[in-house]
């Protein structure tokens, strides 16, 4: 065994079981999230000191009820505990099952025993054995499963320092399977299997062969030995049966010799609940409030805090500007580098904010009850139950969203919901519409109570889903993939959410964010403060171009000055960038500035206003002249003599930002989920066409 | 007889016969959905789908379609 390195644990559990809270027991903030090689799915790890010689390194393996995969998420724990040469092959299992429901749980346990892995059962939730009337006889239990057994109480750190010392003790662990598969379904056949590949257990061997379409990491000899097997889909599926019925055999009969309940225990608490939540018309209000209560929240709370950071990093500009010397590594810092960090620190507060309310709610276990309630509507779009979950992190950010699409198991109802998220408005437009808002909708109240510019930012978030549900029945109707209708979804029981749960993810969604979508954002707002302080041969010689022009002669040097600088940004690389695309943007209402803000954010959405602050800050050559609004209040058309940002051009600029694809993190994501560039090309042209003409069509009419 | 689950009425419980395998997916049966087990009908979601039924301890929603591939003999 791997003396002086890391002891690799895996964590395996139904969904539900308090897995992850003994994975944040064990670990504590000793977590890191990593990718597995070639897919996206995010891998939890974490380090724990199990003695003062033994240190583990734990991965929390997604949830699952079986080895057998049915979603993406699931085919993790498939090839993690398969694949050898995964740098998370464990060296040993825990298996975490709830005191409730155990004989489902132990089902996944009697899969992972027959993999022969030196593995552990521990019992969660043991402190509510005594309410729910459930009698557990251990060390009969242990006998019957031939396999250690621990009880624990996550959330309560119960049982973590005996799970610890019997971990210590893992090389002297039983590894006999559990089920004989051989001989209760075909004896032959599987003699066959044990000749064949003689190097792995029966049951490893077992599932190479069911599985083999789901393991990417089979070579090629191997292929060819299973695919031998692989011929009668027929007889497979029904081995899988036999399998199933057989371990249940197994499972109940060592239940009934170990466990009892004493069903006057069990409390109406849930059906109460249940009737009330997915009630017909009750339902359906709660979760309205639930998702009116989750939108107020992320301005309300979010506002203050983004205030702060958006100020926070004008004034750090400031500072770098007139503490670091002159020079060009001082502007790439101050007119770069700073507000290309406080672009994505301002996201955070929202981001948190949904990602809070997302982890209480699956928490809580009401989030099953709104996929129940929404599965019958959502399928009329082409789309699951379980869509509701990745459509509502969809407003914080699509990135994480479209990765909270994994579970759905149905494939054209995952690739709808992928394709019409980016619709959905993402925290990332929302600093362009409220910039734009408050430039061309008056701050007046409409019937006494409702701000104007309140119900314009909502008709845009309503038009969002308006769109994304439209295109998702115009999708449902052209795309021509059969459905298989496969639909299962666990009814947890409720339960109090975990504070320390919750935090968890919010910082692990978080850092996922700024990290992911930050790189590309800073990366940007360099290039783009590099496009805008360099240029051809006019752009280095400004000062002569434009004093040799008769016009200014005689001009004050303030006036003068300002002169050079727009006569720089329009021979700077950014500027002929936007002088080039202006005929195509004319027609939307915009000039070569707003051109070049629109370049940058094909991006990432929010670069738009730092794109127009770094503009219009280079063209007033530092001096600071009030907020980026007021400057872009300022700006008028030369030739009309109009206000730049009018009614015409703002509301085409909105509708523009509603509708199209502007964000490469997206872009790449869709690309890594679905395997192939079709999808996201589709969605880059289609949503482009789609805003360029309704921008087109809005600034017509409004102008 | 001919019942399956998608003919159960609310609270109303059946015993699983069979089903064709094709038509249910493999994780339900892992979930303990099996033949000889105990089926009782919870909630009808608002639309008439999907169900929300209880079976081998396990609480669970399936769609109608799958519901419909089940055949039980109610228990009254």
């Amino acid at each position: 065994m791997k003396s002086n390195s890391l002891l690799n644990i895996a964590l395996v559990g139904n969904p539900n079981t308090g897995k992850t809270s003994l994975f944040n027991q064990l670990t504590g903030l000793n977590q890191k999230v990593g990718n597995y090689p070639g897919i996206t799915v995010d891998k939890k790890q974490g380090k724990c000191k199990i003695s003062e010689e033994l240190t583990a390194e734990i991965t929390d393996l997604p949830g699952t009820y079986s080895i057998n995969p049915t979603t993406l998420d699931e085919t993790i724990v498939l090839e993690t505990l398969l694949n050898k040469n995964n740098d998370s092959y464990p060296d040993l299992v825990i298996v975490v099952a709830e005191v409730e429901n155990l004989k489902r749980n132990l089902f996944l346990f009697s899969q992972i025993k027959d993999l022969q892995f030196p593995s552990i059962l521990v019992i969660n939730m043991s402190d509510q054995m005594a309410r729910k009337g459930i009698s557990i006889d251990i060390d009969a239990l242990k006998k019957e499963l031939k396999s250690e057994i621990v009880l624990v109480s996550a959330r309560k750190k119960i049982g973590i320092d005996d799970l610890k010392k019997e971990i210590e003790n893992f090389e002297n662990w039983n590894t006999e399977p559990i089920a004989n598969i051989s001989d209760k379904i075909d004896t032959v056949f599987f003699e066959d299997i044990k000749t064949t590949f003689p190097e792995f257990s029966l049951y490893k061997s077992w599932l190479l062969i069911t599985q083999q379409k789901n393991l990417g990491f089979l070579s090629r000899e191997l292929h060819q030995k299973i695919t031998a097997f692989n011929t009668e889909s027929e007889k497979i599926k029904k081995y899988q049966h036999k399998e199933t019925i057989y371990r249940y055999q197994i499972i109940n009969e060592i239940l009934k010799k170990t466990y009892a309940v004493d069903k006057n225990e069990a409390t109406d608490l849930r059906s109460k609940l249940d009737r009330i939540l997915t009630h017909r018309i009750f339902g359906y209000l709660i979760f309205f409030g639930v998702l009116m209560l989750i939108f107020q929240s992320i301005f309300e709370w979010a506002s203050f805090p983004m205030d702060l950071i958006d100020g926070f990093f004008a004034n750090l500009s400031e500072l770098a500007k007139t503490n670091l010397p002159k020079g060009t590594f001082t502007n790439l810092i101050a007119e770069g580098v700073i507000p290309g960090i406080g672009g994505v620190v301002i996201f955070i507060p929202q981001i948190a904010i949904l990602f809070m309310f997302i982890a209480t709610l699956e928490e809580t276990g009401y989030m099953s009850r709104v996929v129940f309630l929404m599965d019958k509507i959502m399928r009329k779009f082409g789309m699951s139950g379980k869509s509701i979950i990745p459509l509502i992190s969809g407003t914080a950010c699509a990135i994480p969203a479209i990765m909270a699409s994994r579970n759905i198991s149905d494939w054209k109802e995952r690739l709808i919901t992928i394709l019409v998220i980016p619709f959905t408005t993402c925290s990332a437009r929302l600093p362009v519409y409220a910039i734009l808002i408050a430039l061309i909708i008056p701050d007046e109240r409409v019937f006494g109570i409702f701000n104007l510019q309140g119900l314009t930012l909502m008709g845009l978030y309503l038009l969002g889903f308006a769109a994304a549900i439209s295109s998702a029945i115009l999708l449902h109707n052209v795309l021509k993939i059969k459905t298989q209708g496969l639909f299962v979804i666990e009814m947890p029981n409720y339960k109090l959410p975990s504070f320390k749960n919750i935090f968890y993810e919010v910082v692990e969604k978080t850092k996922a964010f700024v990290f992911g979508a930050g790189k590309i954002i800073l990366a940007l707002s360099i290039i783009l403060w590099f496009l805008a302080s360099n240029g051809s041969a006019k752009f280095k010689n400004a000062t002569e171009f434009v004093t040799a022009q008769e016009s200014t002669n005689n001009l004050p040097d303030a006036v003068l000055n300002k002169k050079i600088a727009s006569y720089r940004l329009e021979h700077s690389y950014i500027g002929i960038m936007g002088k080039v695309i202006e005929p195509v943007i004319k027609p939307m209402g915009y000039d070569w500035k707003i051109g070049i803000a629109l370049i940058s954010s094909f991006a990432a959405r929010e670069v738009f206003i730092g794109a127009l602050a770094t503009i219009y800050n280079v063209e007033s050559e530092g001096e600071s002249n009030g907020t980026i609004k007021e400057r872009m209040a300022a700006e008028v058309d030369p030739i009309s003599g109009e206000k730049r940002f009018n009614l015409a051009t703002g509301m085409s600029l909105l509708l523009f930002y509603a509708f199209a694809m502007q964000c490469i993190g997206t872009l790449a994501i869709v690309k890594r989920e679905t395997k192939s560039w079709k999808w996201p090309i589709l969605q880059l042209t289609g949503m482009g066409v789609l805003a360029y003409l309704v921008a087109v069509i809005t600034y017509t009419i409004l102008s | 007889m001919g019942d399956t689950i998608a003919n159960l009425k609310i609270g109303e419980r059946g015993i699983i016969q069979d089903f064709c395998l094709d038509a249910i997916p493999l994780n339900l049966l892992e979930m303990g959905c099996l033949p000889g087990k105990e089926v009782r009908l919870l909630q009808i979601a608002p639309l008439k789908d999907p169900l929300y039924i209880k079976v081998n301890g396990s609480h669970l929603a399936i769609r109608i379609e799958t519901a419909k591939q089940i055949n039980i003999t109610k228990l009254r």
